[in-house]
């Protein structure tokens, strides 16, 4: 017999439930450690200000609109798994990896401008800190896309409706770090 | 997902985070410094708190999930304070703070001039604000 994931006694909770919010958890630091440090620098020196204006605010804003409708779409597929339809719940799963996708995209043309004008990485601190935490953001992206085919894949089989909250989670964790992002590096110049 | 949960309208949610949105993208066009700073990031926060609260359903969590993410926020905070009082000076006890850090080292970068530009000057007659033409600038 398979085992079954049952609740954590100490925590009282879905042990899946528990883990992605470890997940998060862990993710608070990582990202917070980042932006943290990039804040530290943005206030210190103000040539950071200088060279934050060479970055494309409506780029920016068009990539939160794509992950705000994505958040939307795995919320709407999390309440149809809620309701035991998981078809319905694979749709929404799909829409939101095509959210991913569409920012991928975006962020890779926004990249390519950049860097044909001589904004790489080794330019000065303040790109260096735009391309880390862009950078590990949009693998977050690409890492919840790829996992959210899998959990798709199973709800379409009316199969481990419950995984649908847990990617959900983490992709509004991701949803919430670019919240913060963009203000950061698109924003304030 | 609670009982509420059901009855959320989470289109509604969505209108409302691309209104803040609009707005966080408009208010700093009128370059004053305290809008910007609330535009931005006071509707960043009020965002974050939107996402948090009706899509991931933070208050329906045990309060276990509150314990986890407070202490890594806490964490965060204190990683803060300890470095800072470091990191935002120049120079400390027995240590001087390099000047690449300032980001001022590459003259293009600063003023918005494009990398061959500033190649072409370091052969030339000088460089820097002799060609910061805003030309090279992304956007």
């Amino acid at each position: 017999m398979r085992p079954i994931a049952n609740t954590r006694s100490t925590s009282g909770m879905p042990t899946g439930l528990l883990a992605v919010w470890w997940v998060v958890g862990s993710e608070i630091v990582i990202f917070g450690g980042l932006l943290a440090s990039y804040i530290m620098g943005r206030l210190t020196h103000d040539a950071w200000a200088i060279q934050s204006a060479h970055t494309n605010t409506w780029i920016g804003a068009t990539n939160t609109l794509v992950l705000l409708t994505s958040s939307l779409t795995a919320v709407l597929a999390h309440q149809a798994a809620e309701a035991g339809d998981g078809k319905l719940a694979a749709k929404r799963l799909y829409m939101t990896v095509a959210g991913a996708m569409a920012f991928v995209v975006i962020k890779s043309l926004e990249w390519n401008m950049e860097i044909s004008h001589g904004f790489t990485i080794t330019a000065s601190p303040f790109w260096s800190f735009y391309y880390t935490a862009a950078g590990i953001h949009a693998l977050h992206v690409i890492g919840g896309a790829i996992i959210m085919i899998i959990v798709a894949h199973k709800a379409k089989q009316n199969l481990e409706l419950h995984r649908v909250e847990l990617i959900g989670i983490y992709w509004h964790f991701v949803d919430l770090v670019w919240i913060f992002l963009f203000p950061l590096l698109y924003i304030a110049k | 997902m609670s009982e509420d949960g059901h009855h959320t309208n989470y289109v509604k949610i969505w209108a409302i985070l691309v209104g803040l949105l609009a707005i966080s993208v408009i208010g700093p066009m009128a370059e004053i410094r305290w809008l910007t700073l609330v535009t931005a990031f006071g509707i960043a926060c009020v965002k974050a708190y939107l996402v948090a609260v009706k899509f991931m359903h933070i208050n329906e969590m045990p309060k276990f999930v509150t314990y986890i993410v407070t202490t890594t926020l806490v964490f965060m905070l204190l990683f803060f304070a300890a470095v800072a009082p470091d990191v935002m000076n120049d120079t400390g006890r027995n240590w001087e703070k390099p000047t690449w850090v300032a980001g001022t080292e590459n003259d293009w970068v600063t003023s918005g001039m494009e990398h061959h530009d500033a190649a072409a000057g370091d052969h030339g007659e000088g460089h820097g604000d002799d060609h910061a033409a805003p030309h090279g600038g992304t956007h």
